[in-house]
C-alpha cells in the first residue's frame, strides 16, 4: 500500500503511539531478540528468564518443531532431524560448506542452496531459520503485548548477496516485516557509540559462532560511517570446536563415528572450549554408543596451539580491512569485542597485541548486537525521540561484477562502497547480427569468474541486429540499503530492457512466501474473517483519506487522466468498503495503492527537494544550520 | 523520473576545484541525514525507492567530489570538455619521456627488490602529483581553461595508476620480508 503521509520524515504520525519494533540477532549458535523500552534497549527473555535461544531446530514426524533448549537436549539422540548452526548453510550450495562430512544430516544437493531431508520432509536452511525467527517473534509479541511493526535482522558484515537474501526470505517467512538488514558489527557500534558517546575511529572485532567480521568505523557527531569491512563468513567459534573435536578423535584413536557419537563429541568439544575461557585445563569424559570410553585432558597451551591458525586468519582479515580503510593500527581509538567466541583469553590477547591496546568488553559480547539492532529498529519504526538523529552509513563487503570474455570479471561496484550505491557500465556485442547478450552477475574479489560467487544469470533479448560492436548495452547495478543487488540491462539505441532483482536461483519468490505463510496460518474461521474485514475497512478508510489529502496538497503533480483514474478508484473503494467482501476491498486497496505509487514517488521527490532547499535557506540565514 | 541534481548543487557548494574537505564531509552528512532510506524505513515502497535514489546520488556525488582527480574530471565535463581517457591519448612528449624513464626505474627496483629506490620513486611521484594538482587548480579556478585542465587530468590519471603500482610493489616487498 502506498502511504501518502509525508509530514515529518521518520516521525510517527501519532507521537503518543509507540510502535513495537525489535532487533533480532540471528546467530549461528544462539539467537536473541531485543527491543527499546522506556528509552532503554533490553533483551527480551523467555518465560524462564533466559535471554539466549539456542539456534537449534528439531523436526518431528507429525510436522511440529522444537526450537531452542528443548531441541538442544535432543541433539545427540536425534542428530539427523535436529539442525544446529544452520546459518552456515544459508545461501550456500553443498560444495561451499566446509566440514560438511562431519555434519550428521541427510543432505539434498538442490541447485544453489543445499537442503536437508528430515523426518518432516525436505527443508531448506531458509525454512529452518524461519522457525528460529518465529519463536523469537512470538516471544516478543507475548512480552510486548501486541503485533510487531517490524524488525531489524542482523547479518554478518561479510555476508554476500545470496546469504543476505536468504536471511531476508527467512524473516518474511516468519511473518516479520524487515525494516532493515543490518551488519552485526555496525549494530554493535551503535550500541557502544550511543551508550558511551564514543567519537573517533573504532574497530569492531566480531567472532561469532560461525562467522568472523572486522569493521572499521568512524563515529562523528551521530554519524556511524563504515570505512572498511572484511572477514570470513565461514569462520567462527564452531571451528574452534571442530579443532578440539579432531584432537579428541585423534588422541583417542577413534574409528569412523556414527552420527550420534559425532554429535556427542562435538557437544563435548564445545563444552571443553567454553570451559577453557576460565580454566587452565579441562578434562573431557564421554562414553560412546560403542561402549568406548573417552578420557582426555586439554591444556590451555595445547588449545591455543591447535587454534592459532584460526586466530591468525582473523588477524590477516584485520590487516586487510585496515589497508582498505587506509589506516594504521595506531590510528584506531578503540577496539570493540563482539560475539561469544571473543571470550577466549588467547583471542583477546592476540587482538590486544595486534592493535596495541586492550580491547573493550564492557557490553556483554553475546547481547551487544541484538541491543544495537533494537535501537536501530526503534528508530526505523518511527519512534524517533528528540535528539535521536544518528545515521548509519554502511558498505558492501565484496565487489560486484559481470563475466566478460574469457571468464574474466569486470568489477562494477568495488567492495567497501557506501550503500545505497548504483553504477553503470556499457558493453557491446561481439558478433554481427547478435540479438541477445547473456549477463552473468558475480560477487567476489578474484579476477576469474570461477573463483567468485555466481549470483544470477539472465539474458537481454530482442536487440535489433547490428554490426559487431555497434550495440550499446548499459548494465546498471543498484545496491539498496540492505546490501541487496538489483541489476538492469538496457540497449540504448533500441530501448530494449531486461532487469532482475538478483535473487539466487534458489531464492523464494513472493508467491512461495505467500503460499507458505497461508499454509502455516491454516484455514481462517469466521472470527478471523470478521477481523480481516474490519481491518480492511479501516485500512481502506485511511488510504482514502490520505489520498484525498495528497490530491489536495500536490494534485498539480498529476495529469488530468491520472487524477481521474485515482478519483474513480477512490469512489469504487469507498463504495466497496460499505459491503462485507473483504477480499474485494483488499483488491481495490491494492489497485489504488498501485495507481498512486508513482504519485507518491513524485510527492516524495518534491518533499526532499523542498527539505534540501529549506536547509540551504537556513544555512544562508545562519539559523538551524548544524554546528559542524 | 528521477532527475539527479548537480553534485555541487546537491551539497550547496560553489563549483570550483579548491574545496575544503571538512565542509564537504559535513555537507554530505547533512544531506544524507535528510534523504537516507533509514528515515523512511516505515514508509511506503514509493518513499523508500525515492529515498534510495537520492541517497545513492549523494554517495556518488561525495565519492566524486572527495577525490581531487574525479572532482577535476567532473568540473571539466561540467564545462563541456569530457576527459575521454580511452580515445584521447595525446600527451606532451616531455611527459611521456618522463613516464618511460619512471617505468623502467620501477621495473628495475622491482626486479632487484630495492626498497630505497622504490621509496625514492614514490616520493617523486607524489611531488609530481602535487604539482599537477596545483596546475589543475590554476587552470580551473583562475584561468577558467577547462581544455588545459582536461589534458592535465589525463596526465594525473597516468600518475595515479603508476603510484598504485609502486604501492603494491612496496607492499609485496614488505610481505616478502615479513614472511621471510
Amino acid at each position: 500500500m502506498a502511504l501518502l503521509q509525508i509530514a515529518e520524515p521518520g516521525q510517527s504520525t501519532d507521537p503518543h503511539h509507540h510502535r513495537l519494533a525489535v532487533g533480532i540477532d540471528l546467530g549461528t549458535t544462539n539467537s536473541l531478540v531485543a527491543t527499546v523500552r522506556h528509552s532503554n534497549p533490553v533483551v527480551i527473555d523467555d518465560a524462564e528468564g533466559r535471554s539466549l535461544l539456542p539456534s537449534i531446530v528439531q523436526f518431528h514426524a507429525n510436522g511440529t518443531t522444537d526450537v531452542g533448549y528443548s531441541a538442544q537436549k535432543r541433539q545427540a539422540v536425534d542428530a539427523r532431524n535436529t539442525v544446529v548452526s544452520v546459518k552456515r548453510l544459508m545461501g550456500r550450495g553443498m560444495h561451499d560448506v566446509e566440514h560438511i562430512e562431519n555434519m550428521p544430516y541427510d543432505f539434498v544437493d538442490a541447485p544453489g542452496m543445499v537442503q536437508l531431508r528430515t523426518v518432516a520432509g525436505v527443508r531448506s536452511p531458509v525454512e529452518v531459520s524461519a522457525e528460529i525467527l518465529k519463536k523469537l517473534r512470538k516471544r516478543a509479541e507475548q512480552t510486548l503485548g501486541g503485533d510487531l511493526v517490524g524488525a531489524v535482522i542482523t547479518v554478518p558484515a561479510y555476508f554476500d548477496d545470496a546469504q543476505r537474501q536468504a536471511t531476508k526470505d527467512a524473516a518474511r517467512l516468519a511473518g516479520l516485516n524487515v525494516l532493515r538488514l543490518l551488519s552485526e558489527p555496525t549494530a554493535a557500534a551503535v550500541a557502544y557509540g550511543l551508550d558511551q558517546g564514543a567519537q573517533g575511529v573504532y574497530a569492531v572485532y566480531d567472532l561469532g559462532g560461525g562467522t568472523f567480521d572486522i569493521s572499521i568505523l568512524r563515529l562523528t557527531k551521530g554519524v556511524f560511517e563504515v570505512l572498511a569491512t572484511g572477514g570470513d563468513s565461514a569462520l567462527g567459534g564452531d571451528d574452534f570446536d571442530q579443532r578440539v573435536f579432531c584432537w579428541l578423535v585423534e588422541h583417542s584413536r577413534l574409528l569412523p563415528l556414527s552420527a550420534q557419537d559425532t554429535r556427542l563429541l562435538m557437544v563435548k568439544a564445545r563444552e571443553a572450549k567454553e570451559r577453557m575461557s576460565t580454566e587452565p585445563e579441562v578434562r573431557v569424559n564421554a562414553v560412546l554408543s560403542t561402549g568406548e570410553v573417552i578420557d582426555q585432558t586439554l591444556t590451555s597451551r595445547e588449545f591455543a596451539r591447535m587454534t592459532q591458525p584460526l586466530v591468525q586468519k582473523t588477524l590477516s582479515a584485520c590487516k586487510n580491512a585496515l589497508r582498505d580503510a587506509n589506516l594504521k593500527t595506531n590510528q584506531i581509538d578503540g577496539v570493540v569485542m563482539v560475539g561469544g567466541a571473543t571470550r577466549m583469553p588467547h583471542v583477546r590477547h592476540a587482538v590486544g597485541e595486534f592493535f596495541g591496546q586492550a580491547p573493550l568488553t564492557n557490553i556483554d559480547p553475546d547481547k551487544v548486537v541484538a541491543l544495537g539492532a533494537a535501537i536501530q529498529a526503534n528508530l526505523l519504526a518511527g519512534n524517533r525521540a528528540p535528539g535521536d538523529d544518528w545515521l548509519l552509513l554502511d558498505v558492501i563487503p565484496l565487489s560486484l561484477g559481470l563475466e566478460t570474455m574469457g571468464g574474466l570479471v569486470e568489477k562494477i561496484i568495488e567492495r567497501n562502497s557506501t550503500i545505497p550505491v548504483a553504477r553503470a557500465q556499457e558493453f557491446t556485442t561481439f558478433k554481427d547480427g547478435q540479438t541477445a547478450i547473456s549477463i552473468h552477475v558475480v560477487q567476489g574479489e578474484r579476477e576469474l569468474v570461477a573463483d567468485c560467487r555466481s549470483l544470477a544469470r539472465f539474458d537481454l533479448r530482442g536487440i535489433p541486429p547490428m554490426p559487431a560492436g555497434a550495440a550499446r548495452v548499459r548494465v546498471t547495478f543498484q545496491v539498496d540499503a540492505d546490501g541487496l543487488l538489483d541489476v538492469n540491462a538496457l540497449e540504448i539505441g533500441s530501448g530494449v530492457q531486461a532487469s532482475i532483482v538478483v535473487k539466487p536461483s534458489y531464492g523464494l519468490s513472493d508467491d512461495d512466501v505467500t503460499r507458505m505463510l497461508q499454509e502455516s496460518f491454516g484455514s481462517a474461521d469466521d472470527d478471523m474473517r470478521r477481523r480481516a474485514l474490519r481491518e480492511q475497512q479501516v485500512d481502506a478508510q485511511r488510504l482514502i483519506e490520505a489520498t484525498r489529502a495528497a490530491l489536495a496538497a500536490d494534485g498539480d503533480l498529476l495529469s488530468s487522466e491520472e487524477r481521474t483514474t485515482i478519483e474513480q478508484l477512490i469512489a469504487a473503494l469507498s463504495d466497496r468498503t460499505r459491503g462485507d467482501d473483504h477480499i474485494g476491498i483488499k483488491t481495490l486497496i491494492e489497485a489504488l495503492g498501485q495507481a498512486t505509487d508513482d504519485f507518491a514517488a513524485r510527492r516524495m521527490d518534491r518533499s526532499i527537494r523542498a527539505a534540501l532547499a529549506g536547509r540551504r535557506i537556513d544555512e544562508l540565514a545562519g539559523v538551524g544550520g548544524r554546528a559542524e | 523520473m528521477f532527475v539527479p541534481p548537480d553534485h555541487f548543487e546537491l551539497f550547496n557548494l560553489t563549483p570550483r576545484f579548491e574545496l575544503d574537505a571538512a565542509t564537504l564531509d559535513s555537507a554530505y552528512r547533512s544531506v544524507q541525514a535528510q534523504v537516507h532510506p533509514d528515515r523512511f524505513a516505515a514508509g511506503s515502497a514509493a518513499e523508500n525507492r525515492v529515498a534510495m535514489q537520492w541517497a545513492t546520488q549523494a554517495n556518488e556525488a561525495y565519492r566524486t567530489l572527495r577525490s581531487p582527480l574525479k572532482r577535476a574530471a567532473y568540473l571539466c565535463e561540467r564545462a563541456g570538455v569530457p576527459i575521454d581517457a580511452e580515445s584521447n591519448t595525446a600527451m606532451p612528449a616531455e611527459f611521456l619521456m618522463q613516464q618511460l624513464q619512471w617505468r623502467e626505474a620501477l621495473d628495475d627496483a622491482r626486479a632487484s627488490r630495492n626498497g630505497a629506490s622504490l621509496q625514492a620513486l614514490d616520493d617523486k611521484t607524489t611531488s609530481e602529483r602535487d604539482r599537477l594538482l596545483g596546475e589543475i587548480a590554476q587552470a580551473l579556478d583562475v584561468a577558467s581553461d577547462p581544455a588545459h585542465a582536461a589534458s592535465l587530468v589525463r596526465q594525473l590519471m597516468f600518475i595515479e595508476k603508476f603510484s598504485t603500482e609502486i604501492a603494491s610493489a612496496l607492499e609485496a616487498l614488505r610481505d616478502n620480508r615479513a614472511s621471510a
